[in-house]
């Protein structure tokens, strides 16, 4: 009876995965079975995450201000990666063709990585700290309100030691 | 009373197994999962035509035009 109990409990509840939060630790690029590049080197620096695909409108919208970043900090010690949850290979080629994201990305052809980390929106950004934990998250894009809110963390995050 | 406890416990059970999948995590459409909604296809606008033949139709069956919006009449039902 309490077995049983057990069981359907663990059913029920292994069901439901949690978003990650601000603290938790982000999974390692390197076993998330990305494809389209080659992964980054990470350790020891500023790492920022988009989540984008190539059917999200507002995803498009801030690779130009996600670029500029890239472009003003990764001298600083930051690595800007954007991670397509496209699921087909031929979606993703073309896009990235098409566009040319001004960033380095990375394909999440088999949705791993997202469904770890379940993102709450699309695009959604992390930003993570030098010792891998989640320091901001930023679901959706809103313009130069997430622009700026980004450089200021990444200005507070860049000074710490 | 003792025998009716097992019968019980395998409805439970069962009843919690089968209604697991309708959790709402895994019923919901996750956000990385909306290629498919996204899709030009899903528009409900994507050929005037037809809209304009639905349109018809509904003038014609509600007698009204218009008000597919979700303005609404100042009700505040909507």
């Amino acid at each position: 009876m309490r077995i049983l109990f057990i069981l359907c409990t663990l059913a029920l509840t292994t069901a439901a995965h949690a978003q990650l939060k601000v603290g938790d630790p982000f999974p390692p690029l390197a076993s998330s079975a990305l494809t389209g590049g080659t992964v980054p080197e990470t350790s020891g620096k500023i790492l920022v995450v988009d989540f984008w695909a190539s059917w999200c409108a507002p995803c498009k919208a801030s690779f130009p201000a996600l670029g500029k970043i890239n472009a003003d900090y990764a001298a600083r010690g930051l690595v800007l990666v954007g991670v397509s949850v496209d699921e087909k290979a031929s979606a993703y080629a073309a896009f990235v063709k098409k566009l040319a994201p001004p960033f380095p990305t990375l394909q999440d052809a088999q949705q791993k990585l997202v469904r770890t980390v379940v993102v709450p929106a699309m695009p959604t950004t992390y930003v993570v700290g030098r010792d891998g934990r989640i320091r901001s998250i930023h679901a959706g894009y809103h313009g130069d309100t997430t622009d700026k809110l980004l450089r200021t963390e990444l200005d507070a995050l860049l000074a710490e030691k | 009373m003792r025998s009716l406890r097992l019968p019980l416990a395998l409805l439970l059970a069962a009843t919690a197994l089968f209604t697991a999948g309708c959790a709402t995590t895994t019923a919901r459409v996750q956000p990385w999962e909306r290629a498919t909604l996204a899709d030009y296809t899903m528009r409900p606008d994507r050929d005037p035509l037809a809209l304009a033949m639905a349109e018809h139709v509904y003038f014609s069956r509600e007698s009204a035009t218009g008000g597919r919006g979700v303005g609404g009449s100042g009700c505040g039902c909507n």
